[in-house]
């Protein structure tokens, strides 16, 4: 499948690579020069692919709060929340992000490799519990998704919009139209959201119109030296960030618990899938727990190597990158919870030698804020 | 991209450069390209023996991990230790400054098994359709 990008993103010169069964660019220039770009000025991602689901109806509410994990009454119109899809085992079918646009229309932003899976839950269950209560509907072929991130991403959008947005709180949405070739302009769902730790936002907006605000977008934001950013960064970007990829860090075999989302699960909402599963975990205690680890020793960690401390085996890398910001190599990985400490001294093993690593606090990097102290 | 005629062509994308009972070996203009942003680069020791298709170093891009086979078979008399701390050096020069390992040639009839620059440059062709 192809985004109503292909061509422009061919034209700029990327090397496309399919991603769950879409032709999407990997890189422009480099992943590095892009990654750096994205965190000092600003970076255009066609993310068309991702998967859109709308849930309506008089019970859209209840029913997003029973297949979800976070606390969906506390968001009010316009506002979203990252949250997780569980089964009853309490495994993550997938993450995603949750926008409320009324009591009775939710917007679900969900992966493009979940989504034929997601729908099928989402379809079942629902159907299940809230008959014709709540509706779900497949919208992914309607929308595009852009993202542009970094931190001159709000001057940018800002030329477009006719409406203030530096008072736009981080996971709040707008849906408003962006100055465009017409008078009406171009509609988006535009939302104060991203996948890389720096300020921007991720706009929907309708399929038709994805290239012609990829156009204006990057004629906008000229000034600043807006530039496209395939995906290759945007997973290095995530890295340095320890923001889970569906795959990766989570999937089918791993709870939110030990992954770190314990933060987007909220036992005391009512009822929710998995609930009863997790409270369990809860009780017990988890049995492994996501680390971010920075080398020591040479090498690079990657997915599926193992982790060691005095030659036992303690857990196993889900992600792992020489990090552009750092400079230097850096992990993601599950270890026995008795030394995920921050400070422990851990082993990788690389194609067969132990090579040296720090459990270390996440993020590895850090956005510099714009008030100044001196 | 450019394949020099007097280097020979292995179907992994290495090449090699004979002087006497010597070969030079690196990877091609289209490897390193192929293969984006080169930041990690691991080096076999002196004295090491490898037999043709051997594994004998291993070359990481941001996103990825790729082994070096021995296009022939021999044993390694020196490596390029500056590609340690400039692995770059591999997309900057692939020919020259980046080659990878000096070996002793252990059976001279493996050369006539690799391609030419000509030969080799169609079998990229074929292989990128």
């Amino acid at each position: 499948m192809k985004t109503p990008l292909y061509e422009a993103h061919k034209k700029a010169g990327a090397r496309m690579v399919d991603f769950a069964g879409w032709e999407m660019p990997v890189q422009y220039i480099g992943i590095s020069q892009e990654h750096r770009h994205v965190r000092q000025k600003v970076g255009l991602f066609d993310v068309s692919h991702m998967g859109e689901i709308e849930i309506r109806g008089p019970q859209a509410l209840e029913a997003v709060n029973y297949l979800t994990t976070n606390n969906v009454p506390s968001l009010k119109d316009g506002e979203a929340q990252y949250s997780v899809l569980l089964n009853e085992q309490g495994k993550t079918i997938d993450d995603l992000i949750i926008y409320r646009r009324a009591h009775d229309n939710f917007f679900l932003c969900v992966n493009a490799s979940n989504k034929p899976k997601d729908l099928a839950w989402i379809q079942d269950k629902t159907e299940k519990k809230f008959g014709n209560q709540a509706i779900v509907e497949d919208v992914s072929s309607r929308y595009g998704l852009l993202a542009i991130q970094g931190p001159l991403a709000l001057s940018v959008v800002e030329k477009l919009s006719s409406v203030q947005l530096s008072a736009m709180k981080p996971f709040s949405f707008l849906e408003i139209s962006l100055k465009g070739d017409s008078p009406k302009g171009i509609p988006v769902l535009l939302s104060r959201t991203g996948y890389t730790g720096e300020d921007g936002f991720e706009i929907f907006v309708p399929w038709e119109k994805t290239a012609l605000l990829w156009e204006t977008l990057m004629e906008a934001g000229r000034s600043e030296g807006i530039a496209p950013i395939g995906l290759g960064a945007r997973d290095t970007l995530r890295v340095e960030m320890k923001y889970s990829l569906y795959g990766h860090e989570i999937d089918e075999t791993t709870n939110p618990l030990e992954a770190s989302l314990g933060w987007i699960v909220k036992l005391d909402k009512g009822n929710f899938i998995g609930k009863d599963e997790l409270i369990k975990i809860r009780e017990k205690g988890v049995l492994r727990k996501l680390v971010s680890f920075l080398m020591k020793d040479s090498g690079i960690p990657r997915q599926g190597y193992s982790l060691f401390k005095d030659s036992t085996q303690i857990g196993v890398v889900t992600s792992g990158t020489l990090s552009p910001s750092l400079e230097k190599a850096i992990g993601i990985g599950y270890v026995t919870p008795s030394l995920s400490k921050v400070g422990t001294e851990i082993e990788v093993d690389i194609r067969g030698q132990k090579k040296k690593a720090e459990i270390v606090i996440a993020p590895f990097y850090r956005r510099r804020e714009n008030h100044d102290i001196s | 991209m450019t394949f020099p005629d007097d280097l020979k062509y292995s179907k992994e994308h290495e090449w090699v450069k004979v002087e006497g009972n010597v070969a030079t070996i690196g990877i091609t203009d289209y490897a390193q390209e192929q293969l984006g942003e080169i930041v990690f680069v691991e080096l076999p020791s002196e004295g090491e023996e490898f037999a043709k298709e051997d594994v004998f170093g291993v070359v990481e891009s941001v996103k990825s991990v790729s082994d070096v086979y021995a296009p022939i078979s021999g044993r390694v008399i020196e490596a390029n230790d500056p590609l340690t701390d400039g692995p770059e050096i591999l997309n900057e020069d692939s020919y020259g400054e980046g080659w990878i390992i000096r070996m002793e040639i252990s059976d001279a009839k493996e050369l006539k098994e690799l391609m030419s620059a000509k030969e080799y440059e169609a079998y990229i062709k074929e292989e990128s359709e």
